[in-house]
């Protein structure tokens, strides 16, 4: 996945001011930065998202498969089938069960699995809650502690097979046990797919990140292998930054 | 600072003038309470009188409501078939009609135009009832008349599609009221599983709302059940046991006002009919509303319905 010359708006404010980056297949990509830095519209701009909220505004090009997703003929439905997201604050659907809240991808693209439940149990497998849910798969998704309704959204997204995994902050709403257990399942997600993880705690972006990219202001300013970015960071903001004297 | 300071200002009388507030306060609240008392105790005594005379045994069985006449039956069918003839007619109109406008407004219509359509949607309930009453009468049975063969010039789809549409507003505003509060992160959350905005709106955000619009319903039932003037003026004064939509009929309101302005003298049987009529729509109304308490319990808790 590539993004080019990635600008943003919100109304009249500009949010992002030509983000160009590689995103790397099968890797972490960490972004890090301030807050208000652009990185999770971003993020947003990766699945046509941003566009979601009223007066917001993308120009750029995001190609996936060599294919833009800004394009003409591009449906913005399609393109969120195969770039999953997950959000800050768990949204499980509190109406349905658990179950259905895996399933509610498939439902929601009018589609039917001819095997649900091994749709069910893949996902549930892949996002680490299938051990602690299996019994239970009939109770209200909002039934689950937070750290449980973080993955079952981890669930929900990888039942759809997506080719990548957006994450915007996915931890900061947990508690220190249920982040641990997040981040080792960000680690092993990345054989299989590729993730992008939004985070304000540089700790965790050393943790699980491949690469990491540090924005600011909207614009990108360092990116590269993570080690690179924490232990010799080529600018003196993102040393700054990761040293704590800002942000 | 010395520490008698501290005690001193604690110790500042301004408790008798909040203590009066209070009391002028507590005193509007118990007037409420004390006027539903006094309009439960009116009506549970005039009916006991009529009770005392007619078994209750009749009042629910007997299939003829006849007080006025020489061969009196008191049987209270009629009246409540005709009472949820309407309200069924009246809702099959406003619910459908309702939800489709509160999700658009809501969901689809840009903000300027939904901020001159829900105004003008919400003046609707503004219209005195009795206008509605001769919109019923004069102009929807004629009209329905060319289409429904058969249809009388009294008759209950007439008044019931009317008030379909007096509680239209109701339903409406409170039901986009109810999506309007469904967090947009649900809707994020279906948007980015690659749902539709109608996916998104059928799927998660009605389920989500759905406690909000069932008591948007249970409140238009309960006024199409209290609604008097329409079908007083369009739907006939002839207590009839039918489902037939299309034949005059009676109201349990409708009695009410028939015999309230009649010359029915005070305290005589027919007289006090009007209360156990009364007190029987009374009951009906405090069942819906124990009803929707128990439902929107059922949904707090968790889960769909």
């Amino acid at each position: 996945m590539r993004a080019e010359n990635i600008h943003a708006w919100f109304g009249p404010t500009h949010a992002l001011k030509g983000v160009t980056m590689s995103i790397v297949d099968r890797q972490v990509t960490a972004i890090i930065g301030p807050s208000g830095c652009g990185k999770s519209t971003f993020v947003r701009c990766l699945n046509r998202m941003h566009e979601v909220v009223p007066g917001a505004r993308v120009e750029g090009k995001v190609l996936l498969d060599g294919q833009n997703i800004y394009g003409t003929r591009i449906n913005p439905v399609r393109v969120r089938r195969h770039v999953g997201m997950v959000f800050q604050k768990p949204n499980p659907f509190p109406t349905m069960t658990i179950r259905e809240n895996v399933l509610a991808g498939l439902r929601l693209n009018g589609q039917s699995s001819s095997d649900p439940e091994h749709v069910v149990e893949t996902a549930l497998k892949q996002a680490a809650l299938w051990e602690e849910v299996k019994d239970t798969l009939g109770k209200s998704g909002s039934s689950l502690s937070g750290g449980q309704q973080q993955r079952l959204c981890i669930a929900r997204a990888l039942a759809l097979e997506p080719d990548v995994l957006l994450m915007d902050e996915p931890c900061s709403a947990l508690d220190p046990i249920a982040t641990a257990r997040i981040e080792e399942l960000v680690h092993e997600l990345s054989s299989k797919y590729t993730i992008v993880i939004v985070t304000h705690n540089m700790q965790q972006a050393a943790r699980v990140a491949d690469f990491t990219a540090f924005f600011y202001q909207g614009e990108i300013v360092e990116y590269g292998e993570t080690d690179v970015i924490f232990t010799r960071p080529q600018n003196q903001r993102t040393e700054d930054y990761i040293t704590g004297r800002f942000g | 600072m010395p520490s008698q300071n501290v005690a001193l200002s604690l110790h500042a009388p301004r408790a008798r003038s909040e203590r009066v507030i209070a009391r002028v306060l507590q005193a509007c609240g118990w007037l409420s309470v004390l006027t539903t008392a006094g309009i439960v105790a009116v009506l549970l005594f005039e009916a006991l009188g009529f009770f005392r005379e007619v078994s209750v045994i009749d009042f629910l069985t007997d299939t003829e409501w006849t007080p006025l006449f020489a061969d009196k039956h008191f049987g209270i069918w009629p009246l409540l078939s005709g009472t949820l003839l309407t309200t069924i007619i009246a809702i099959a109109v406003a619910l459908p009609l309702g939800l489709l406008a509160a999700i658009y407004l809501s969901e689809f219509a840009r903000p300027r135009v939904a901020g001159v359509l829900k105004p003008v949607l919400e003046m609707l309930a503004g219209v005195p009832t009795v206008v509605y009453g001769y919109f019923a009468l004069t102009l929807v049975t004629p009209a329905l008349q060319r289409f429904v063969p058969g249809l009388s010039g009294f008759n209950a789809l007439s008044p019931g599609i009317v008030m379909g549409i007096m509680i239209l507003p109701i339903i409406a505003s409170l039901s986009e009221d109810a999506i309007t509060a469904v967090p947009a992160s649900l809707r994020e959350g279906a948007y980015a599983l690659g749902g539709t905005k109608l996916g998104a709106v059928f799927r998660v955000v009605l389920p989500s709302a759905s406690s909000g619009i069932i008591a948007a319903v249970i409140l238009g039932v309960s006024r199409a059940i209290g609604e008097t003037m329409i079908v007083a003026i369009a739907a006939g004064q002839q207590p009839r046991l039918t489902a037939d939509p299309r034949v005059p009929l009676e109201t349990m309101t409708a009695y009410i006002v028939q015999v309230s302005l009649g010359d029915t003298p005070t305290g005589t049987l027919e007289y006090r009919t009007i209360f156990a009529v009364g007190l029987s729509l009374f009951v009906m109304t405090l069942l819906l509303n124990a009803v929707s308490h128990r439902m929107r319990a059922r949904i707090l808790k968790g889960g769909a319905l």
